[in-house]
């Protein structure tokens, strides 16, 4: 029995002893910029957003239904993403813009290239074919479950 | 006659002589502070090869080579090559070695894996088992990135406190007879985990370790910071090395005069690299060219020297496990 005491009794000054270092680290560790990062990923967000419906009334003007304009609006953007990624400029810009230009779908477009140009090397089906998916597919697995649950309350409260 | 002095370290007899180093880098190191300190720079991360592996591979074989033909000595005279890198099964090393031919023990320390090196050639030095032993450590930071973080194109934001992984390899050449710095004494680490999670901040998580050992040398061989004209570590970027100097401030021991981390001397502040430089390259290229060059010319006359390194890995971080750490120092001196 006092044998466990002890054992305890060493975790929770090894715990304590832990929280003081990591009070220690904080202090010392310097805080992101973010009044710049927030002004950055606002700008950069909001452009890329922007180009989405200049594209999207480009669409619209070529007499194409509401839907289908927003889709290829949407197909436009995620070609540039995965352009702008495959000539080495997105992750610059992601650099800088943070969330700014990971959530719009040009960031989606940039997870899913980033990996299939860095695995190549491995092969196109152990290599690109596996790990294209390594960053997206979490976002599309969650994705595809949330819209199953909504679409069943949906369907329950019908 | 038992060469073991205290609790963790050794006290070396015939100290070993470091007679020769070299070093390589890449395009992004060769801009920074040390640009007249590295025997060749490439002109990018690939140099011509298929792969960033087989890149790191070459900044090894390179290394070793240099290193020995500096000191006009064939590789037959090697008697063993200790070295290693931070990819998965060493890979980068074992394809260098490939090439060479030569005896060969693999480490994994890390980014302490430099001085696990020299400390495992001076003990065998010492000992009589072999009159010249090469230690030798690489990393690539796009091959790095990628095993240990995200795709190099992934457009994320890297914190402030992130340290940047060095492309490149150095090779020390150790010898029972010569010219050059001896190596007097070493300290072996012991694994210190504070707790700290964040793969981000391995400054932060190595610091305890480097205290550890540095206290311990100091403890062991009884000497104090002052004995020594610099006392140097190996990656632990402006973060860790603030720590340190704070965490020993707390056991009496001041080196804020004497101190400086060799991953804060890799990079110039605009180029991007945040807190600093890290990986097994950081602590080799510095000490391989600069640390070596002014001990040659008697400005640094005794040295501690330290390899920091995190040992954790993609699965451990997964898992939740903390980052544990470790620190081991030589003791490297002029005659």
């Amino acid at each position: 029995m006092p044998n466990e005491m002890n054992k305890k009794q060493q975790e929770i000054k090894e715990k304590m002893q832990q929280q003081k270092y990591q009070s220690k680290v904080d202090n010392v560790t310097p805080t992101p910029p973010l009044l710049k990062n927030i002004c950055w990923a606002f700008v950069v967000g909001g452009l890329i957003c922007t180009l989405g419906q200049l594209f999207t009334d480009y669409f619209l003007g070529l007499d194409l239904p509401k839907k289908e304009a927003s889709a290829c609006a949407t197909a436009v953007l995620v070609f540039l993403g995965a352009f702008f990624t495959g000539i080495g400029v997105y992750d610059d810009l992601g650099k800088r813009a943070g969330a700014g230009s990971i959530v719009p779908i040009t960031g989606f477009a940039n997870s899913i290239v980033a990996p299939a140009m860095e695995f190549k090397r491995e092969g196109y089906v152990f290599g690109v074919g596996a790990k294209m998916f390594v960053i997206a597919g979490p976002v599309l697995v969650y994705g595809m479950v949330t819209a199953f649950i909504i679409g069943l309350i949906y369907w329950i409260r019908q | 006659m038992n060469k073991k002095q205290g609790m963790q370290s050794v006290v070396f007899t015939n100290p070993p002589i470091i007679t020769s180093t070299a070093n390589i880098v890449g395009p992004m190191e060769g801009k920074g502070l040390l640009q007249g300190y590295f025997d060749y720079i490439m002109p990018d991360n690939l140099n011509g090869l298929a792969s960033w592996e087989q890149c790191e591979s070459y900044l090894m074989e390179y290394a070793i080579k240099k290193a020995i033909e500096k000191e006009s000595s064939t590789m037959e005279e090697v008697d063993c090559v200790f070295a290693g890198d931070l990819l998965n099964q060493l890979m980068s090393t074992h394809f260098a070695m490939k090439n060479l031919k030569r005896p060969f023990l693999g480490l994994y320390g890390a980014c302490s894996t430099m001085v696990e090196g020299m400390l495992l050639s001076a003990i065998l030095l010492d000992g009589g088992f072999f009159n010249k032993i090469v230690a030798a450590a690489s990393s690539h930071h796009d091959a790095a990135e990628r095993q240990y973080r995200f795709p190099n194109e992934m457009g994320v934001q890297r914190p402030p406190g992130a340290q940047w992984t060095v492309t490149g390899s150095g090779a020390v050449v150790v010898s029972t007879s010569g010219s050059g710095p001896r190596i007097t004494t070493g300290t072996i680490g012991k694994i210190v985990d504070y707790g700290i999670k964040d793969p981000n901040a391995m400054g932060p998580a190595m610091a305890p370790a480097a205290v550890d050992t540095i206290w311990q040398h100091l403890q062991d061989i009884g000497r104090t910071p002052a004995y020594y004209d610099m006392i140097f570590t190996g990656d632990l970027g402006s973060v860790g090395r603030d720590l340190v100097i704070q965490l020993l401030q707390e056991k009496g021991v001041d080196i804020s005069n004497n101190y400086q981390d060799c991953g804060c001397m890799v990079y110039r502040e605009n180029q991007d690299a945040h807190a600093g430089a890290s990986g097994c390259a950081s602590s080799a290229i510095v000490l391989c060219g600069y640390i070596y060059k002014r001990l040659l010319q008697d400005k640094l006359k005794k040295i501690l020297f330290l390899g920091t390194g995190s040992l954790h890995s993609t699965t451990s971080y997964q898992q939740k496990e903390s980052i544990p750490c470790i620190a081991h120092a030589v003791s490297i001196e002029m005659p």
